[in-house]
């Protein structure tokens, strides 16, 4: 504790982070709790039980977690790729790499369907195979996929690169084999950004509108996502019901964020150990 | 020092023109599918008011979903004049006393300069055979509409369908809902809006016949070929009366009021009626639409008011939470 | 172009083949998944030709979408990056009570829907909203406003800068810092000749991402801009309007646009990394 009071603006930074943060986020999210609040409790359970929400909520947070892992497993190898190894290409792929987030999301969703349509690029060779991917979950889940793929990369790049090759090297020198090496020291030291790009993936993907929209199909109890019935109550001038809904996602969301920062703590906690 | 009467004279001159021609600006919030339609009625407008009171008039447009755009002057887009898909969006605008309750009453025709109707767009040939509303639910058929909960043009296609069903010989509530109900089991994908509707069937190529209005359709043969979509008239459809109207709280907050009515009013005149043609609405003037022969074929209406009451009665019994459409989708 | 000094030890067959191995996974799925994307973008966007698409984004409409567009992220942006050191500062550098819960609140802003974060800044300042009475008495207008637009956009690119900080400061440690303290350095000596030198990078693609998605943004941001043609609509706006009035090459052009401008700037980091390349070697950190 004393070696960290060396550094300053302790009180500058917090107190700037927090004003910030307060006057972005938090008073907003206090009008919309506030507006949340107009639904009775008892409104508000009919609402949550109905099948028609639990399905939404169901395909927004189960095709979300579901793009999350697939994210963090590939954008895990496609970080470590473009860190690790040169071949021709490199900087070019690696300049695609935040093309979801330059892509506007409508234009992504437009895209990503003209490609898996029936008569799409990818469409028209798969669907003869049994392979429908518009306008079912499986499209949506390639969308949550597509909108979270640069989380994962663009956390991990950052450590990857500023990482001390001298560990893997000493580690090896020791005997270790490459998959030790990999699991033992460099995953470790991995984890709490993994995990950073996985929840914010996670979150990006579950709240996502305007490029599953166009892919989803959106028919009731199959491929309807919990962000539309928010935007169907707003169409009925229903603030308070839509507010709700979104409360309830967001607490939802909150919640395995929370989650997710006590797994970060506890593995960076593991990494200094083992280091 | 001679100059100086010479400045002052100029000045003079200036100053009586900027009063005469004020620069004057108008926000009409309209729906998606009318911007072809408002950008030539704004150019005309805009020239004939500027001859009759010198002003030069801007009209700035906002497009989007109807629903959405009555949000957004509810939440304070400042709107002199609003012209939406269906009379719903102007009535939650009358509940929140922007504009006054009897807004339907104060121009003809139910406040309807023009109107449109259902019919359907199938592909070239028609292949599938497709001629009325029962072939509709044959079973395997695919049937492109949006969603009735997100978009206005989407409420439209489903009471046409519901009004067939209760007009037929023998047409009862029970009925209606059954044909309903099997029309919508017929469709593959709900877009949220009209238009990404029509970029489904049209570009994605699914479906078998799609849903629209009938100024959107002949747009659409108009924009993406008359060689690959046909157009089909039911029998019987439901007459889509787009509503408009002046938003008073804001009109006369600007001082706008005048121009905003004149404005409204020039949508009755020949000259709008016949550019409201032009752009495929049904004109309500009989000699206007005669000089459009073929465009508008004659097929049996009916009104919203004539078989739902009113459009509050409809939206609440149909579209609102727990309404027809939900139920529908809960036997799903 | 010039390879990062590595440490060369002979690499043995099967090596070289997982490594091809990786390197083919990659390229397989970023082609799929990303290029293919943006390729039916530009293909779309020229199918008519150069001279239709040159038409199509010479109009006054794109260009006011563009200009705002820039100007919305050009205030968001730099707001967010001294947010996000800021934040990344005091989360890495100091133990307090309630870190956790900041970190979670920072990430909020993700996992709010769009959809619900245009409506948060319509229930402040909406005519119905908390302070919407107050300013339209005062002849403020924020909403469906260029205000609006630019608290709406920073709301959703807040975490980024400070996203892409924290785990790496955290790897870094502060031994650096400390000891250029007990050398004298001031606090913003130390700042500029320590801190930020060892952050550029990762400052760098927080910055990027966070133009990126400033840019790109389209629900949220369509909930407060009133769609007004040329005053309140933003580059994806303006495709999505086009693209619904059966103007593809429009909207696909605007839409190609956007992407161009997202590579440039991905160019510029690409084209500083190799300049720089031998200073970045230079400045990873000593293990800890």
């Amino acid at each position: 504790m004393q070696r960290r009071r060396v550094l300053p603006g302790f009180g500058l930074s917090l107190g700037y982070v927090v004003t910030y943060l307060g006057l972005i986020v938090l008073l907003p999210l206090a009008a919309l709790a506030w507006k949340a609040s107009g639904v009775g409790l008892h409104q508000l359970l009919q609402l949550l039980s109905s099948p028609r929400t639990l399905a939404a909520l169901r395909l927004s947070f189960g095709g979300a977690l579901v793009a999350a892992v697939f994210n963090a497993v590939i954008g895990l190898l496609v970080a470590w790729v473009m860190t690790r190894y040169r071949f021709p290409g490199r900087r070019l792929l690696d300049a695609f790499i935040d093309l979801p987030f330059a892509l506007p999301t409508a234009v992504a969703g437009i895209a990503l369907t003209a490609i898996y349509a029936p008569n799409g690029w990818l469409g028209q060779w798969l669907v003869p195979l049994g392979i429908q991917i518009a306008y079912t979950p499986l499209g949506v889940m390639m969308a949550m996929v597509f909108v979270g793929f640069p989380f994962v990369v663009r956390t991990l790049q950052p450590v990857l690169e500023a990482m001390d090759r001298d560990v893997e090297e000493a580690a090896a020198s020791l005997g270790a084999t490459r998959l030790q090496t990999f699991m033992r020291v460099i995953l470790p030291m991995l984890m709490p950004a993994l995990l950073t790009g996985f929840a914010l993936a996670l979150a990006r993907a579950v709240g996502e509108y305007g490029s599953v929209i166009f892919i989803a199909g959106n028919i009731p109890m199959h491929s309807e996502i919990a962000p539309l019935l928010i935007v169907e109550k707003l169409e009925q001038v229903d603030y308070a019901g839509a507010a709700a809904l979104g409360v309830v996602m967001l607490c939802f969301s909150f919640v395995l964020l929370i989650v997710i920062a006590r797994l970060q703590r506890w593995s960076g906690r593991w990494a200094e150990r083992s280091a | 020092m001679r100059k100086i009467p010479f400045v002052l004279g100029v000045l003079a001159t200036l100053a009586v023109a900027s009063l005469q021609a004020k620069e004057v600006t108008l926000l009409n919030v309209s729906y998606d599918p009318t911007r072809e339609l408002y950008r030539d009625v704004n150019q005309a407008f805009a020239a004939q008011w500027q001859t009759q009171h010198g002003d030069k008039l801007t009209v700035e447009m906002s497009n989007g979903g109807s629903g959405k755009q009555a949000r957004s002057v509810i939440d304070g887009l400042p709107a002199d004049v609003v012209t939406l898909a269906l009379a719903y969006d102007i009535d939650v605008l009358a509940d929140r006393k922007l504009l006054a309750s009897d807004w339907q009453q104060r121009l003809p025709e139910n406040a309807s300069p023009y109107t449109s109707t259902i019919v359907f767009l199938v592909r070239k040939g028609n292949p599938k055979g497709i001629h009325d509303w029962a072939d509709l639910i044959k079973p395997g058929l695919q049937v492109i509409t949006p969603n009735p909960k997100t978009s206005g043009g989407a409420r439209w296609n489903y009471l046409a369908a519901w009004g067939y069903a209760l007009t037929q010989p023998g047409g009862d509530d029970n009925k209606a809902r059954a044909f309903v109900s099997a029309l919508y089991k017929n469709v593959p994908v709900l877009d949220t809006g009209a238009r990404g509707s029509t970029n489904t069937f049209a570009q994605r190529g699914i479906g078998d016949v799609l849903l629209a209005w009938e100024n959107e359709a002949l747009l659409v043969q108009k924009q993406l070929g008359k060689d690959k979509f046909e157009i089909v008239t039911p029998s019987v459809s439901i007459l889509a009366e787009p509503p408009v109207a002046v938003v008073d709280s804001n009109a006369d907050k600007h001082g706008t009021r005048a121009v905003a009515e004149a404005y409204l009013k020039f949508l009755y005149t020949p000259e709008g009626q016949t550019i409201a043609a032009k752009n495929f609405y049904r004109p309500r003037s009989a000699d206007i639409a005669a000089k459009f022969p073929g465009q508008f074929p004659t097929l049996k209406t009916f009104t919203v008011n004539e078989v739902f009451g009113d459009w509050r009665k409809a939206q609440t019994r149909f579209f609102n939470d727990g309404g027809e459409f939900d139920r529908l989708n809960q036997s799903r | 172009m010039k390879a990062t000094p590595r440490v060369s030890r002979p690499v043995s067959w099967p090596r070289l083949l997982l490594h091809i191995l990786l390197i083919l996974i990659v390229v397989c799925f970023m082609g799929v998944f990303l290029l293919l994307p943006l390729a039916t973008v530009f293909v779309e966007a020229l199918r008519s030709g150069v001279h239709a698409f040159m038409q199509a984004i010479a109009q006054r409409e794109a260009l006011s979408s563009m200009r705002l567009t820039l100007f919305v992220a050009a205030i968001a942006v730099p707001l967010n990056l001294i947010f996000g050191v800021a934040a990344a500062w005091a989360m890495t550098r100091f133990e307090f009570r309630g870190k956790a819960l900041l970190g979670t609140f920072i990430d909020l802003p993700f996992s709010v829907s769009p959809v619900i974060s245009g409506l948060l800044y319509v229930l402040l300042f909406g005519a119905q909203g908390w302070f919407g009475p107050w300013l339209d008495q005062h002849g403020v207008r924020i909403i469906f406003a260029v205000p609006s637009l630019v608290l709406v956009t920073i709301f959703i690119t807040l975490p980024f800068v400070a996203r892409e900080l924290i785990p790496l400061m955290q790897a870094q440690g502060s031994d650096e810092e400390e000891a250029a303290r007990v050398l004298g350095a001031s606090a913003w000596q130390m700042f500029f000749r320590v801190t930020l030198p060892n952050i550029r990078w990762a400052l760098l693609y927080g910055v990027l991402l966070c133009k990126a998605r400033a840019m790109g943004e389209f629900g949220a941001v369509s909930v407060v801009s009133g769609h007004i043609r040329g005053l309140t609509t933003t580059m994806p706006r303006e495709v999505e309007m086009r693209y619904n009035e059966y103007d593809y090459v429009g909207a696909f052009a605007v839409a190609s646009l956007l992407a161009l401008l997202a590579l440039l700037t991905l160019a510029v980091k690409t084209l500083l990394e190799w300049r720089y390349g031998d200073q970045i070697a230079q400045h990873t950190p000593a293990g800890h």
